[in-house]
C-alpha cells in the first residue's frame, strides 16, 4: 500500500518536473489561473472551520470559541431548516422538469419551421429573456401581479372577477416562480437541444417519410429517442446542483415579504438572512457548510449514474 | 398507402401551422412583460395609478425619463457598470483563455490534476461567510471598484467550455507549425486566437453579461452610493417605492414626483443596451454554445 503510493507520488513529482523542464511556457499561462483558484476557491475552505465556532469577526477564526456541532444542532432543530431544504429542493425540482420540457417543445417547434426568417426571428425573442436580470425581472412581474395596478388583475376585474392577492398568498408562488422560471430559461435552453436535433442525419426522417410516417411519427420514434441522452445528460448534471437555489431570483421576485416565506424561503436566503441581518456568522456557515456537503453527495450520485449508464459523459 | 400517404401529410400540414402558432404565443408571451414596462414608463402618473398598467397608456407623459435625466445617480451606475464590463471581460477573457488553452494541450502532463483543481472548485466552496471575510478583512476590497473584478475574472464552468473548445482544434495544425519553426507564442497568436474566435466570443459574451448583471457584490460590499452598479440601483428601485423620492430630493423638487413611472422608466434605460446589442451578438454565442457545449 505505502510502496504504490509512493511509487504514485513520484510519478506525479516527475510529471510537474517533465512539464517544468520541456512545457514551461504552458505552466506559465496556468499560472494566474492556478493562483486564482488558491486565492478565491481554496483559501475560504479555510473559512469551513467558522461553522464549529462561535465566531466573532473581532477575535477571528484563531480567537474564536469552538463550539463543536452546535451551530449545526441549533439549525437542524429548528423549524426552518426542514422548511428551507424541502423548499430549495421541491422548487429545484419543479424548475428543472418544467424548464426541460419547454426547452425541448421550443426546440422540437423551432426545428419543424420551414420559414428561415420566423424562425430566426422566433429564436432571438425566446433567448432574449434569457440576458434580463433578476431584479428587472422582479419589477416586471410586479406590473404584472400588483394587486391594485397589476396587468393580470385589471384583466381580471376587466372581466368581472374578483382580483387574485398574488403578493399575499404563498400557495400559488412555486408556480409562479416556476413560470418566471420558464420564461427567463427554456428559450436558452432550447439552444442545446436545436444542435442535438439538427446532428440528427436527414436520411433517417427521408426513409421515415417514405414508408409514410407522420411529422409526428417522426418525432415520437426518431427524435425524442435521440434526444434522451442529451437530455439525460443535462439532468444529471443539473441534479448536482439541486442544493443550490436561485437566490438573485428569491430575492428579487419575493424579497423580505414573510407572508411568502413558507413556499419560497430557501437554503441561500437563509444563509443570507443569517449573515446580513442577524449578523450569526456562525450559524451562516454552518448552514452553508450543510449545503455544499449535501450537494456534493448529490453530485458524487450522479456522477455514479452517469457512469452507468453513459461512461464517457462522467465527470470524474 | 397512397390515400394513407395523403391523409399523413395533411396531418403534417397542421402540425406545422401547430407549431408556429405556438412559437407565436411563446414569442408574445415573452416579449410582453417588456412592452408592458415601456408603455408604463410613458405613463402619466396618476393614470397610471388610476387605470393600472396598460398595454397603450390613456394618457401619454416624459416625465419619469425627465426626471431620471435630471439626477447623476443613474449616469454614475452606468459608468461605473460600463467599466467593471470592459476591463472585467478583457482581463477574465485573458486569463481565462491562458489556462483553457494550456489545459487543453496534451502534453501536458498535469493537466488532468490542475483540470480536476479547478473543476473541485464548482462542487465545493468556504461558502458565503469565508468569501466575505476574506474580500472585507484580509483584500480589503470594500467600497473599492476591483471587487467586481478581481474575484470574478475566472469562472470555473467557462474556463472548461473553452477549454472543450480549444480540444476541437487539430493538434496538428500547432504541430507543422512548430517543425517551420515558431515557437508556442507565434502558434498561440497567429494559428490557435483565430480559429477559436466563436469560442472566445461566446464566452466573452457570458462574461460581459455576468459583469453587466453584477448585483450582489455591490450589495455586500459596497456602502459609497457612488460605485453601485446598475443593476443594484435596479435592485434598490425594485425594493424601495420611495426611489422617485430620492431623485427628486437630490434635484431639489417636491411636487408631483412620478414614483411608479420613473422605476419603469429606469428598467427601460437599464436594459436598453442589452437590446440594441444583443441581435448582433446572438449568431455568435449560438455557435459557440453548441461546439463547447454539447460535450459536455
Amino acid at each position: 500500500m505505502t510502496e504504490s503510493s509512493n511509487i504514485v507520488k513520484k510519478k506525479k513529482q516527475s510529471d510537474l518536473l517533465y512539464d517544468l523542464k520541456h512545457n514551461r511556457f504552458l505552466l506559465f499561462m496556468l499560472l494566474p489561473g492556478v493562483i486564482f483558484f488558491i486565492v478565491f476557491a481554496y483559501l475560504p475552505m479555510i473559512g469551513i472551520v467558522i461553522a464549529f465556532q462561535d465566531f466573532s469577526a473581532a477575535k477571528g477564526i484563531l480567537g474564536s470559541k469552538f463550539v463543536g456541532m452546535e451551530n449545526f444542532r441549533f439549525f437542524l432543530g429548528s423549524n426552518d431548516s426542514f422548511r428551507v431544504t424541502f423548499n430549495t429542493l421541491f422548487l429545484n425540482a419543479l424548475f428543472l422538469l418544467c424548464n426541460m420540457f419547454f426547452s425541448i417543445l421550443i426546440a422540437l417547434m423551432l426545428s419543424e419551421v420551414g420559414n428561415k426568417l420566423f424562425k430566426k426571428g422566433a429564436q432571438s425573442i425566446v433567448i432574449l429573456p434569457h440576458f434580463i436580470s433578476w431584479a428587472v425581472i422582479g419589477l416586471l412581474a410586479e406590473a404584472l401581479l400588483s394587486t391594485d395596478t397589476g396587468f393580470i388583475n385589471g384583466v381580471l376585474t376587466g372581466l368581472g372577477m374578483d382580483p387574485v392577492l398574488f403578493y399575499k398568498n404563498a400557495a400559488i408562488w412555486p408556480m409562479l416562480l416556476t413560470v418566471f422560471n420558464i420564461w427567463q430559461g427554456a428559450g436558452f435552453g432550447s439552444i442545446v437541444y436545436l444542435a442535438a436535433i439538427t446532428g440528427i442525419d436527414q436520411e433517417i426522417y427521408e426513409a421515415a417519410r417514405i414508408d409514410g410516417a407522420s411529422k409526428v411519427q417522426s418525432i415520437g420514434y426518431i427524435t425524442l429517442p435521440l434526444l434522451k441522452n442529451t437530455a439525460v445528460l443535462l439532468l444529471i448534471m443539473s441534479v448536482g446542483k439541486i442544493f443550490n437555489g436561485n437566490f438573485g431570483m428569491i430575492y428579487s421576485l419575493v424579497g423580505s415579504n414573510t407572508l411568502l416565506y413558507s413556499t419560497t424561503d430557501i437554503i441561500d436566503t437563509y444563509v443570507y438572512r443569517q449573515l446580513m441581518e442577524l449578523g450569526d456568522l456562525g450559524m451562516s456557515s454552518a448552514v452553508g457548510l450543510y449545503q455544499s456537503v449535501l450537494g456534493f453527495i448529490m453530485v458524487t450520485i450522479a456522477n455514479k449514474i452517469t457512469k452507468k449508464l453513459n461512461p464517457e459523459s462522467a465527470i470524474f | 398507402m397512397k390515400k394513407n400517404n395523403i391523409k399523413a401529410r395533411y396531418g403534417d400540414r397542421i402540425f406545422i401551422t401547430c407549431c408556429y402558432l405556438l412559437l407565436i404565443v411563446f414569442s408574445i408571451v415573452c416579449i410582453f412583460p417588456f412592452l408592458l414596462v415601456i408603455s408604463a414608463s410613458f405613463t402619466d402618473e396618476y393614470t397610471l395609478l388610476w387605470e393600472g398598467y396598460k398595454l397603450i397608456p390613456s394618457k401619454f407623459s416624459t416625465s419619469a425619463y425627465k426626471l431620471l435625466l435630471k439626477t447623476s445617480q443613474l449616469a454614475d451606475a452606468y459608468l461605473i457598470t460600463i467599466f467593471t464590463t470592459v476591463v472585467g471581460t478583457v482581463l477574465s477573457l485573458l486569463i481565462t483563455s491562458m489556462m483553457s488553452y494550456a489545459l487543453s494541450i496534451k502534453k501536458l502532463r498535469i493537466r488532468n490534476k490542475v483540470a480536476f483543481f479547478v473543476y473541485f472548485t464548482m462542487l465545493f466552496s468556504g461558502g458565503m461567510v469565508a468569501n466575505y471575510l476574506l474580500i472585507v478583512k484580509y483584500l480589503h476590497l470594500k467600497d473599492n471598484i476591483w471587487v467586481y473584478i478581481i474575484p470574478a475574472l475566472i469562472n470555473p464552468w467557462n474556463m472548461m467550455l473553452l477549454r472543450n473548445f480549444f480540444a476541437t482544434i487539430p493538434e496538428s495544425l500547432a504541430e507543422s507549425a512548430k517543425i517551420d519553426g515558431a515557437n508556442d507564442l507565434t502558434i498561440l497568436m497567429k494559428i490557435i486566437l483565430p480559429i477559436a474566435k466563436p469560442g472566445l466570443v461566446t464566452i466573452g459574451l457570458f462574461y460581459a453579461l455576468s459583469y453587466w448583471n453584477e448585483w450582489f457584490k455591490a450589495m455586500l460590499y459596497i456602502d459609497n452610493e457612488k460605485l453601485i452598479t446598475l443593476q443594484y440601483l435596479i435592485m434598490k428601485v425594485l425594493r424601495n417605492t420611495n426611489f422617485a423620492n430620492t431623485v427628486a430630493g437630490s434635484v431639489g423638487i417636491s411636487v408631483n414626483i412620478p414614483t411608479y413611472t420613473v422605476r419603469m422608466a429606469t428598467v427601460v434605460v437599464t436594459i436598453g443596451p442589452i437590446i440594441f446589442l444583443y441581435p448582433f451578438l446572438q449568431k455568435y454565442f449560438v455557435k459557440g454554445l453548441t461546439v463547447g457545449g454539447v460535450k459536455g
